[in-house]
């Protein structure tokens, strides 16, 4: 991959990005360009969506190849950090610390004055709900609590880049929702969020795209939609209630791109699976046409990320970079 | 959820005044730390066993002739300064709070923290030091200062004021002092990068122990390479080191200190370079 120098200077760069730990691989020869919005790194434990998180921040060093945020070295924090907030898997604090003290205390290291160390904490603790509870220590804070600490000290200087480590675990539902508007109004705004998660259907909701790990390895990247795209062989699954799927079903089979139709239990509706959509969608208006089957509904069944990711990291269709 | 940031930019600053500013940041937690934290509770007793040891001293000197010369009160003090306050505790000390400036950290992993700040490391590691650095001269100061004047003024007090008024008290007190703080100084430095560069830092931290106490024995050309050798040119009252000690003429003052002042200075510059590309990986601590 070559990349502009404008480029560097607008989008996160990973390239040819590889990081050893001693022998173990932690993520091999990655390349990838972030765009503004929400870009989440999806993968099981051990993928390496960590790593390439603290590859990014300058928490670990690459073993070989070059990484750029907005142009900037994360070698050179103190260009780099000015610009970027991260929400780390670390679930620790400065002993004895309250909420307040512990956000404002490092916006002091960031050279802020005191009063507008105050002034970012208070509007940063809002920004998380949690100035009810700011002035209390964080170590009898609950999980939920503390996760929205780390994110208000990763959001208060006010980053173009945020990086956010499973930044959901342990919240309760509603605070998810609340978070993932939070995600969502300021990727609206123009911000980089480069978000871990192992929990597909919020991925699914929030980003913009993904970057799919496995093993240390990009399997694929892109936008949800974009990522199946690439991946041709990969049978789709198509629900389609109807009056007559009998009917249905022997006409598709007369088809190549069809794999396999099945007649559901109530005898209403067909499970179609099929190697290339946008045929299959031609040839039912015309079968429905000649026909004439009322169709009820047709919903594709596994267009999500866990059917994409599935298929990935589980078949041939996984070809690592 | 309030979705709305309010924005502040950082005060502009040249670097200096920026990493002067950082550096009074770090201060400021740091020194608390190392005073209140559960890990400094240990420091307590270190730097008080002189004083308490001192009071019990002047109980139980006998109140003799030879003693009230001051020449053998200066001699018993020396002994205790030079083989307990100083070898041991201002060492063991200096060890506890330096190698827990990054060490202690990394363990309570909270280090990425500094790490994901937009400060020099290098600033990093001059602000932790000079916090460490606090503490110790705090601390042991009072423990030189305090031993001493406990000694001198139970045993005799209004001997003792004319001792330190008028007398060579007063400078044997400073000169003890500037020897803590020069020992505070170059055990820190010594301490803060055996805590960067060990897991365990408590073998290389005994190692260290035994080669500056041994250096009574070590040639002339090893003695140099230990920072007990510069320090005890520089305390007012010498003690013999016995029968198989290696005798060498003290190295002057105006060698001693800046001596001291560089090997200080070239273990920063090192710890600079080492924390400049440092990984946090907290598996395993």
């Amino acid at each position: 991959m070559t990349t502009s120098t404008s480029q560097f200077a607008t989008s996160i760069v990973f390239e040819d990005v590889s990081k050893f730990y001693d022998e173990v691989l932690g993520v091999n020869r990655v390349n990838l360009q972030i765009a503004p919005g929400i870009t989440s790194l999806v993968g099981p434990n051990g993928s390496g969506k960590t790593t390439l998180m603290n590859l990014m921040t300058g928490l670990l060093r690459p073993s070989s190849g070059r990484i750029s945020v907005l142009g900037i070295s994360p070698s050179e924090p103190e260009e780099i950090f000015q610009k970027l907030g991260y929400c780390s898997q670390f679930d620790s604090f400065p002993r004895g610390a309250t909420a307040r003290e512990f956000i404002e205390f490092y916006l002091r290291v960031h050279g802020y004055t005191k009063k507008e160390a105050g002034d970012l904490t208070q509007a940063a603790l809002e920004r998380v709900s949690l100035t009810e509870a700011a002035d209390r220590r964080i170590s009898a804070f609950s999980k939920g609590m503390r996760q929205r600490v780390r994110l208000a000290q990763s959001i208060a200087h006010n980053p173009s880049v945020l990086v956010l480590d499973e930044p959901l675990n342990g919240l309760d539902p509603m605070a998810r929702a609340e978070i993932i508007r939070l995600f969502r109004a300021l990727a609206d705004a123009g911000m980089f969020l480069i978000i871990s998660s192992h929990i597909l259907h919020e991925v699914d909701m929030m980003s913009d795209s993904v970057v799919l790990l496995h093993n240390g390895y990009v399997v694929a990247e892109g936008e949800v939609h974009g990522v199946r795209d690439e991946i041709d062989e990969h049978p789709i699954q198509i629900l389609i209630r109807c009056d007559r799927p009998q009917t249905l079903a022997a006409r598709l089979f007369e088809h190549e791109h069809t794999v396999e139709a099945r007649i559901n239990d109530d005898r209403k509706g067909l499970f179609v699976k099929t190697r290339r959509p946008d045929d299959f969608y031609l040839l039912l208006n015309r079968l429905v046409t000649e026909q004439k089957i009322q169709i009820e509904s047709v919903a594709p069944v596994d267009d999500d990320l866990n059917a994409v990711y599935q298929y990935l990291i589980t078949s041939d269709g996984g070809n690592a970079q | 959820m309030v979705t709305d940031a309010i924005n502040v930019n950082p005060t502009k600053a040249t670097s200096w005044s920026l990493w002067t500013r950082q550096t009074i940041a770090i201060l400021g937690l740091e020194i608390k730390k190392n005073f209140f934290s559960r890990r400094a509770l240990l420091l307590y007793p270190i730097a008080g066993l002189p004083l308490v040891m001192m009071a019990a001293l002047a109980i139980f000197t006998p109140d003799t002739d030879e003693m009230r010369n001051f020449g053998m009160l200066s001699q018993v003090y020396a002994g205790v300064y030079g083989g307990l306050i100083l070898r041991t505790l201002v060492f063991f000390g200096c060890a506890w709070v330096a190698m827990n400036l990054f060490r202690g950290e990394i363990v309570d992993r909270s280090l990425h923290y500094y790490f994901l700040s937009p400060v020099r490391r290098e600033v990093l590691v001059v602000g932790k030091y000079l916090s460490g650095l606090i503490a110790t001269i705090v601390l042991f100061s009072i423990t030189t200062a305090g031993s001493m004047l406990i000694f001198y003024f139970g045993i005799f007090p209004s001997e003792s004021k004319a001792y330190f008024f008028n007398g060579a008290g007063t400078s044997q007190l400073l000169a003890y002092l500037g020897v803590t703080i020069l020992a505070c100084i170059g055990y820190s430095a010594v301490f803060l990068i055996v805590g960067l560069f060990f897991r365990n830092p408590i073998i290389p931290g005994l190692l260290l122990y035994g080669w500056e106490w041994i250096n009574f024995l070590l040639p002339p050309g090893l003695k140099k390479l230990s920072v007990i050798h510069y320090l005890q040119s520089l305390v007012p009252v010498s003690m013999s080191d016995g029968p198989l000690a290696v005798l060498v003429e003290p190295t002057p003052a105006w060698i001693s200190v800046p001596s001291l002042l560089l090997f200080t200075g070239v273990v920063l510059f090192l710890a600079g370079l080492h924390i400049r590309r440092m990984e946090i990986s907290y598996a395993g601590e």
